[in-house]
């Protein structure tokens, strides 16, 4: 078996598993038949468990484990949420958990969710307990960092965990802005020089721009790369100061998006999906004409990749967790969209073709081995 | 002395597909604690960590609804777990 696509919907969770060529899928499901999934995540350091964060319309919040590879779930037995605050603090409650992470390597039981409103929590038990983390949720500058919100909440999201050091993370908020810690979780330090945030007033802020999606190479941590509201971004460490790679995209299909996701060996090469982010922001395909744009020189050039996606009138959105790529040398490259397709390429995005049509909004698609 | 909860459909995964249980309590904090003790995990998905109840879920003591938990709740009394979903 190549492995399964887990596919997270706004109506529960399907799975595609593949033959070893990854030229036969078969889709199972639904489980959590009417549940909204956000995130489904592998954990790599026990392939066997699966985590997975849901919600349904009027019930709250929750997180489910698995460690029979998604055959049984078990819900957590104390799912993220924020601390009970003191007289005349702002009583935030988690809405939805929105992100999961597995912790580092060396950290075995470890996890990280983020939801909305914006909260950082950590598991050390795999997924049983979870517990907020104080230096990011009690920090003084959060109600800044995190002021601009939208009415559903602003997402905390792109929870990375830097493979040399499992003290130093980043986290994103969208909106809010990327930011870095070196101790854990303890301190946070905003990380968005040279990001624009031309919807603001003063696009010259140090946080409050809006991060759609961020990615650390495992083979080259000191590079993220960034889908940003306002374009995509390339940082190399040490630096401090994000790049446009963006720029280099044509300028009538442009550099917004939701998701970015990296080749799993070679940290030069990236894929995005553009969506229109032109007046009143319809984030759909440009022109409704979807394609994929790679990149093999860390975002110096970018090549459309269409071939076999629709030419016209196709006006779907990929959101932040709905792509991923597999583990093959040459991988394959997979993305839904909110029109309920999964839509595959094994080629390195030279070619796709659709795996599964008809699905509810398409939440996240995430590869497990 | 017991009440009796009904449970709304979405939530019997926790009550085992049971669609009404009996529970002790004198609040309905206390019945819906009593009622975790057997569901473990139910109170979280109606009642948000700042023991507000959740927007879309509604809370009635006999045909009067309660916005606290500190509502009273008698034996004899029925409590209504009910799931106000809206859209589609």
């Amino acid at each position: 078996m190549a492995g399964t696509l887990w596919i997270g919907t706004r109506k529960g969770l399907f799975a595609l598993r593949a033959d070893g060529a990854r030229r036969n899928w078969k889709l199972a499901g639904p489980q959590f038949l009417g549940e909204i999934i956000h995130h489904v995540v592998q954990d790599p350091r026990e392939p066997r468990v699966l985590l997975l964060a849901s919600k349904t319309g009027h019930l709250g919040p929750t997180v489910f484990r698995s460690t029979d590879r998604g055959r049984s779930w078990r819900e957590a037995a104390r799912p993220p949420a924020f601390r009970t605050g003191q007289d005349g603090e702002e009583a935030r409650a988690v809405q939805r958990v929105f992100w999961l992470t597995p912790g580092h390597r060396t950290e075995r039981a470890s996890w990280y969710a983020g939801s909305s409103p914006a909260g950082l929590f950590r598991s050390s038990d795999g997924g049983e307990h979870w517990e907020p983390v104080a230096g990011f949720n009690d920090h003084p500058m959060r109600p800044k960092w995190a002021a601009h919100g939208t009415p559903d909440g602003e997402f905390l999201h792109s929870i990375l965990v830097d493979p040399r050091d499992p003290r130093h993370l980043y986290i994103a908020i969208s909106i809010g802005g990327v930011f870095e810690s070196s101790d854990a979780g303890g301190n946070w330090t905003p990380l968005n020089e040279g990001c624009a945030a031309d919807f603001l007033p003063d696009p010259s802020v140090p946080f409050g721009h809006d991060p759609h999606c961020m990615v650390q190479h495992p083979g080259r941590p000191e590079r993220l790369y960034q889908q940003n509201h306002c374009g995509i971004y390339r940082l190399d460490g040490p630096g401090r100061r994000w790049r446009r790679i963006g720029e280099a995209m044509p300028k009538k299909v442009g550099d917004i998006g939701f998701p970015i996701v990296l080749h799993p060996t070679d940290p030069d090469t990236a894929w995005v999906v553009p969506m229109d982010g032109r007046s009143v922001w319809p984030r759909t395909s440009v022109g409704g004409k979807p394609a994929v744009y790679g990149t093999r020189d860390g975002g110096a050039s970018w090549r459309r990749l269409d071939r076999g996606l629709p030419h016209s009138q196709a006006w779907f959105t990929v959101l932040r967790q709905a792509m991923c790529t597999d583990t093959r040398e040459r991988p394959g490259v997979y993305f839904g969209t909110t029109g309920g397709e999964v839509w595959a390429s094994t080629n390195s995005g030279d070619s796709w073709r659709c795996l599964a049509r008809h699905l509810p909004e398409i939440y996240s698609v995430s590869h497990a081995a | 002395m017991s009440c009796t909860v009904r449970i709304a459909s979405p939530l019997r995964s926790y009550s085992a597909g049971a669609a009404t249980l009996a529970a002790r309590g004198s609040t309905l904090a206390e019945v819906l604690a009593n009622l975790e003790q057997r569901c473990p995990g139910i109170r979280f998905r109606m009642i948000d960590e700042h023991d507000r109840i959740r927007p879309h879920m509604r809370l009635f003591v006999n045909t009067s609804e309660a916005r606290e938990l500190s509502a009273a709740v008698r034996p004899g009394d029925t409590v209504h777990v009910i799931c106000a979903l809206s859209g589609g």
